[in-house]
């Protein structure tokens, strides 16, 4: 077995594993634990508790006004970064033949050059990212090694990809084994990090959003 | 350095706060550090500490040491006497739990819920401003934190009512509506006393106030204390219960608001038996009823909405309602609302002497605000913000005047007051 291979098979399939079940495993463990009622009154006139989660995911999609200019950096980059991601992974012709394998789902692919163009913006934006990690007050203090860790993982697939569909560095099948590989350690690591923001996301704005509407709170 | 600390009852207690909701936010803290520029502490001081997010990694950190497979595995490290000793200023002093961090969070993280937590497990370890633990204290051992006993509260609310000529019910044997009062109100502020008595009796109201349940801050949550918190709602819920009220009327203290209408219920384990009002929203239904005749207040005034109010609370619109119409030449901060900045000394912040110096920073971005409307006077529905900005207005001289909503628009009634039921 050569290394792509490896990196086709066992690597992969242990990743996925460990990512499908990990993730299942977060989510479990939270929503079996104990979850306080609140019986106060709800505010007269308060809206069901569905629409207070949709409009608590929605209005924190943007910052408010008197935030905005401080958050800008922050929220635009944020944004390049994961459209970016998005676009990579659900556009690139290669990535639907996986998906489709995986789920017998596909669709049309975005062109290899352009896809190309989005993943150098996205490695623009991590790279933005880890440089304000690293020089902003605030950021420096409450950075740990999950932070920069999550950073590595999601960088190097993007980086790995580029350099293969490139065809730079080393022969194509070691290039695209390593992406693999990175692909790998990016799932395995996905449901021990705060990569599980994807997920966690929709359930800590729901939550806020229920809370806040119960009581009034505009949103 | 010398006080015993209980690293086990803080990790106990850090573990009992992290139910579902709680635990899900802590998990879901990216550290973007956005909540830093939403935070008056961070902004008025500069320094990282003052990070919101910061503020969580103690009980982050006994959550995760305790979690599989980190925790489990020995990876991640339980909270030491460091930790403790190193958060205790940041969790009690910079902190006023406004919420507004929660504000500007992609996550949408509700810091303010996760401070209280932590607070608790403080308190267990014997950590916790000594200020601020006498105060939940002195609301237990004496019925309020500024020690206004049955006896004062007699004396005060005689005095009060002989001073400003005004009928002040106490311990009627029925009233439709139970008045509490912050003892910041009873010894600070009497007139803020008088004005809602002359409010209510303006309306014709039924009320009363009782000596059986008149404290309406609950420095027992503020301080961590849990036992202290639940005493403070049982006094208010016996007080209700003995004169027949049905509505409980929260005065100009925004904590006080918060807790009874949001927390106590859970506090009980079940719903509370009257609806909770805030003054500025008791007002606004009285207004919108007819029942208060004004006339105009022409002074260039702007208004502070307290955190637990308006940002928290969802009453954000009643003091506008109120002031409707009514004060002709209100304008508004910026920002406000929801929006607005802290005062400084919410969450019990007001009531740790050593947070004094940072408090009279955060002032300054209230200065500036106000100077900025060109407003001559500033009024709050919170005696409590009011006991900040006007301690920090001292400190830096400023000329601003500072009100209360109370007592503009009792200062403004029409007719003479009837006398209630």
């Amino acid at each position: 077995m050569d290394l792509l291979d490896f990196a086709r098979g066992p690597a992969l399939t242990t990743a996925l594993s460990v990512f499908a079940f990990g993730v299942a495993w977060r989510l479990v463990s939270l929503w079996l634990l104990p979850w306080a009622r609140d019986p106060s009154a709800r505010r007269e006139g308060a809206r069901p508790a569905w629409i207070g989660a949709v409009r608590g995911f929605a209005r924190h999609l943007w910052p408010r006004k008197p935030f905005a200019r401080a958050a800008m950096v922050t929220t635009v980059n944020g944004y390049v970064m994961h459209f970016g991601l998005a676009i990579v992974f659900f556009g690139l012709a290669q990535h639907i033949l996986f998906l489709r394998g995986l789920f017998g789902l596909a669709w049309p692919n975005l062109p290899s050059g352009l896809i190309s163009g989005v993943a150098v913006v996205t490695l623009g934006s991590l790279a933005l990212a880890l440089a304000r990690r690293l020089t902003d007050p605030v950021l420096r203090l409450i950075s740990t090694f999950n932070d920069y860790f999550s950073w590595l993982v999601t960088f190097l697939p993007i980086a790995t990809g580029l350099l293969a569909v490139s065809h730079l560095g080393a022969p194509y099948p070691t290039l695209l084994a390593v992406h693999l590989l990175s692909v790998s350690l990016l799932l395995i690591w996905f449901p021990f990090g705060k990569l599980m923001h994807s997920f966690l996301i929709f359930v800590t704005r729901g939550e806020t959003g229920i809370t806040y509407n119960r009581r009034g709170v505009v949103l | 350095m010398s006080t015993s600390i209980d690293l086990k009852a803080a990790t106990r207690t850090f573990l009992a706060q992290t139910e579902g909701h709680l635990a899900t936010y802590l998990e879901g803290c990216v550290h973007c550090g956005a909540c830093a520029d939403a935070c008056h502490f961070y902004v008025a001081s500069g320094d990282p500490r003052h990070t919101p997010a910061y503020k969580l990694f103690p009980i982050a950190k006994a959550h995760r040491s305790h979690k599989f497979p980190f925790g489990w595995f020995g990876f991640a490290r339980p909270i030491g006497e460091r930790d403790l000793r190193e958060w205790e200023e940041l969790l009690f002093d910079t902190c006023t739990m406004c919420g507004r961090c929660t504000m500007i969070c992609p996550m949408a993280i509700d810091i303010a819920a996760i401070v209280a937590g932590a607070r608790r497990a403080f308190v267990a370890a014997g950590l916790g401003p000594p200020d601020l633990l006498a105060a939940a204290d002195s609301s237990r051992d004496h019925g309020s934190p500024l020690g206004v006993t049955a006896d004062k509260l007699r004396e005060r609310i005689e005095w009060i009512a002989d001073d400003n000529g005004v009928t002040i019910p106490l311990d009627a044997p029925k009233a439709d509506v139970l008045l509490t009062l912050s003892s910041v109100e009873t010894m600070k502020y009497p007139k803020s006393v008088a004005a809602m008595a002359k409010l209510l009796n303006h309306a014709g109201v039924s009320w009363t106030l009782s000596t059986k349940g008149y404290e309406a801050t609950n420095f027992g949550y503020l301080a961590g204390k849990g036992d202290i918190a639940k005493t403070m709602v049982e006094r208010i819920v016996t007080a209700a219960g003995s004169v027949g009220a049905k509505t409980v009327v929260i005065p100009e203290c925004g904590h006080a608001y918060g807790v009874l209408r949001w927390s106590a219920a859970a506090m009980l384990g079940r719903p509370l038996p009257f609806q909770v009002l805030h003054i500025s929203e008791f007002l606004a239904r009285l207004k919108r009823d007819g029942k208060l005749r004004l006339t105009p207040f022409d002074e260039p005034m702007t208004y502070h909405d307290p955190c637990q109010v308006s940002r928290r609370g969802g009453a954000t619109a009643d003091a506008r309602d109120v002031l409707s119409g009514f004060a002709r030449n209100f304008r508004e901060m910026t920002p406000t609302g929801d929006e607005n900045w802290c005062c400084g000394g919410g969450g019990g912040v007001q009531a740790i002497e050593r947070a004094a110096p940072l408090r009279h920073q955060v002032f300054k971005l209230k200065m500036d605000q106000v100077e900025r409307t060109g407003a001559k006077t500033m009024v709050s529905a919170c005696s409590n913000c009011r006991l900040t900005m006007d301690e920090s207005k001292a400190h830096w001289q400023w000329q601003g005047g500072i009100d209360s909503l109370v007592e503009i628009v009792a200062d403004h009634l029409v007719e003479a007051p009837r006398q209630s039921r």
